[in-house]
């Protein structure tokens, strides 16, 4: 039996008068990937920060790695990477990747190679010596994927994380992914690039604070008796 | 540990800032020279006499006194006249023998101030014998002025000690009433508690700043996504600038004392301690405020509401005359207990030792203050 990374359940999330999440049921297991899709504004950042124990649900439960969130030790086990990026600006590519490994708790010993190898797996090594303040955008969201991936982490939580950047580099992340999850990680993911959803192992999509279609890809494209993911958002969505 | 690597992170980014970095330690020693340029300015400030049956050997001294021009006249009322229309600034007359009446048109506080030293300096140097026990007199009557003039017109009470300082270097009334009494040098008693604004003030900004924009570009959430705790990115902001704001204090301390002339009869190390206590405070008062801002034009605008008030109820003006209210608001302002030690080491050289009030009241800000901010970061993450 696999182990149960993120198990959400029920989630209810209300700002002010606006309902985001009614109810939410999501799972990621270890040696999965979990694709979010859904509207801008469905509440899939919403959900996610609930899970990292950054924002407080009205009901439901959020079970990480186990543990009931919020709680801060189990933070040092998990990659996030938010949709905005935040980085300092006034330090290099390798000073922010030095302090974001030294604040999740990375052995010294090992915070060097573990800087080249995911600096390596974005591209980013020859960038590494230079300041942030001059990185293009889609570097500044490469050093963002580095960081969540810094210190082996048994999950991954991406918010959006192949917003600008290429086809090439895209799909040398995309393989990154596949082998973390062949190596037993567990992978929560947004996106709005519906080719991405197809890579995933199974697909969420959420819509109108509610999960509205849960499987994997192949079988949502039966039961919605169409060609893609993006039709399949298409139709849910009422649109198509 | 994590505190210091987030210490080492913020000391980097600001070495890397100029600006701020300049700001923090140029910007208090420009104000500091500006001031001592500006105090110096009103010693070079001269005034026209009238006298009216003076002594001649008193009315030559005087005359000879730098940046005193003495005009004799044939009658009071003509002396009068002249004062009336501004071409003089003072009229002596020596009524009867070694009795005087001096006239001064008091337009401006720096002259009359001048006029007196000047006039107490001539009898002195006179030292005619029949004439020092009217001096003794007078010197009395100068001092009850200045002590006036300290509460009337504080700039023209700075500038007193300038002019008397040059003007009578061998006066014995001088060691009397001028230098060392608080009350009557207002610059002297103003010096220790500007000192510690600068402190508080640039210290207050730059930390708060730093902080809020860790909040608005999002690494403190990312920083909060990782297992550090709360307490240790407080500590690290307060270690960081805690060495920066130790350096600050070097510099003001050493430039006041350099550049200003201020004597300090305690020790200088203690001011530093005071100096950087109260820097701490401020330090954690910016982190505080800072979490109440959205922008850093919000933090700006706790300048005139949070930091200016402090220097009003610090102890610069006199609090005694006021509803009991109002000097309640000082006890809850640390620039108050900081302005306090500051004042008695630097006037009366209190040691630290006897000090343990003002220092425990600013540790307990300190204390209280960081338990807020720690408390204050569950805002962002509940852990
Ligand atoms: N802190 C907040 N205060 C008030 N409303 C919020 C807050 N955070 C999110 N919302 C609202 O919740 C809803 C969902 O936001 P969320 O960021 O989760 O959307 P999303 O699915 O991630 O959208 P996108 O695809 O554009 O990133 C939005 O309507 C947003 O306005
Ligand atoms: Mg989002």
């Amino acid at each position: 039996m696999t182990t149960r990374l993120i198990d959400l359940k029920h989630l209810q999330k209300k700002f002010g008068q606006q309902t985001v999440l009614a109810d939410v049921s999501l799972h990621v297991d270890a040696g999965q990937i979990l694709g979010l899709i859904g509207p801008s504004g469905a509440g899939k950042s919403t959900a996610i920060k609930i899970a990292l124990g950054m924002e407080v649900a009205d009901g439901g439960d959020a079970l990480v790695l186990a543990t009931h969130m919020p709680n801060r030790p189990l933070l040092g086990r998990i990659g996030y990477m938010a949709q905005d990026d935040s980085l300092y600006d006034a330090l290099t590519g390798a000073e922010n990747l030095r302090f974001f490994g030294r604040m999740k708790g990375v052995k010294k010993d090992a915070l060097a190679a573990d800087i080249a190898h995911v600096a390596d797996v974005v591209d980013l090594t020859p960038a590494l010596a230079k300041r942030v303040s001059g990185y293009s955008g889609g570097m500044r969201r490469r050093l963002s994927l580095a960081i969540a991936l810094l210190g082996d982490p048994e999950l991954l939580v991406l918010d959006e994380p192949t917003v600008g950047i290429d086809p090439a580099l895209r799909r040398k992340i995309w393989h990154e992914l596949h082998q973390l999850r062949d190596a037993g990680r567990g992978v929560l993911i947004t996106t709005h690039v519906m080719d991405e959803a197809e890579l995933t192992d199974e697909v969420a999509l959420l819509l109108d604070g509610k999960v509205m279609a849960y499987d994997a890809p192949a079988k949502l494209e039966a039961l919605y008796q169409v060609k893609t993911i993006e039709e399949v958002f298409l139709k849910a969505e009422g649109v198509a | 540990m994590r505190a210091l690597y987030i210490a080492r992170r913020v000391v980097t980014e600001l070495i890397r800032d100029k600006r701020t970095l300049a700001l923090m330690f140029v910007a208090p020693v420009l104000i500091m020279f500006l001031m001592k340029l500006i105090f110096t300015q009103s010693a070079s400030t001269s005034v026209k006499v009238a006298t009216v049956d003076l002594n001649n050997n008193v009315r030559t001294t005087l005359n000879d006194i730098k940046h005193v021009a003495v005009s004799k006249k044939a009658s009071n009322a003509s002396a009068q006249q002249a004062l009336r229309d501004q071409k003089v600034d003072a009229v002596i007359h020596e009524t009867s023998a070694s009795h005087y009446t001096i006239t001064y048109a008091n337009t401006d506080a720096t002259k009359t101030s001048l006029v007196k030293a000047g006039f107490n300096a001539a009898l002195t140097q006179n030292g005619m014998k029949t004439l020092k026990q009217t001096t003794v007199k007078l010197s009395r009557t100068v001092s009850q002025m200045a002590a006036t003039i300290a509460r009337l017109s504080p700039q023209a009470a700075a500038a007193m000690k300038q002019p008397k300082a040059k003007a009578q270097p061998r006066a014995k009334i001088k060691s009397r009433y001028n230098y060392g009494d608080k009350n009557t040098d207002f610059f002297d008693k103003i010096v220790p508690i500007l000192m510690g604004f600068f402190v508080f003030f640039f210290v207050f900004l730059i930390s708060g700043m730093a902080l809020l924009k860790e909040r608005t570009t999002g690494t403190l959430d990312r920083l909060l996504a990782t297992p550090v705790r709360r307490g240790e990115i407080v500590l690290g902001y307060m270690i960081s600038y805690g060495i920066l704001a130790l350096i600050q204090t070097v510099i003001i301390v050493l430039t006041t004392v350099g550049f200003m002339g201020v004597e300090i009869t305690g020790s200088l190390g203690a001011v530093m301690v005071i100096n950087f206590l109260l820097a701490l405070v401020a330090l954690a008062f910016g982190i505080l405020l800072s979490t109440l801002a959205q922008s850093e034009f919000q933090m700006m605008q706790f300048i005139p509401i949070i930091v200016i008030p402090q220097i009003f109820f610090s102890g610069i003006v006199s609090l005694d005359s006021l509803a009991s209210w109002v000097k309640d608001i000082s006890y809850v302002l640390p620039l108050t207990y900081a302005g306090n030690a500051m004042t008695q080491i630097i006037m009366d050289g209190t040691k630290l030792t006897s000090l343990g009030v003002d220092i425990g009241v600013l540790l307990l800000f300190l204390l209280v203050l960081t338990g807020l901010n720690v408390r204050g970061m569950r805002r962002y993450r509940k852990v």
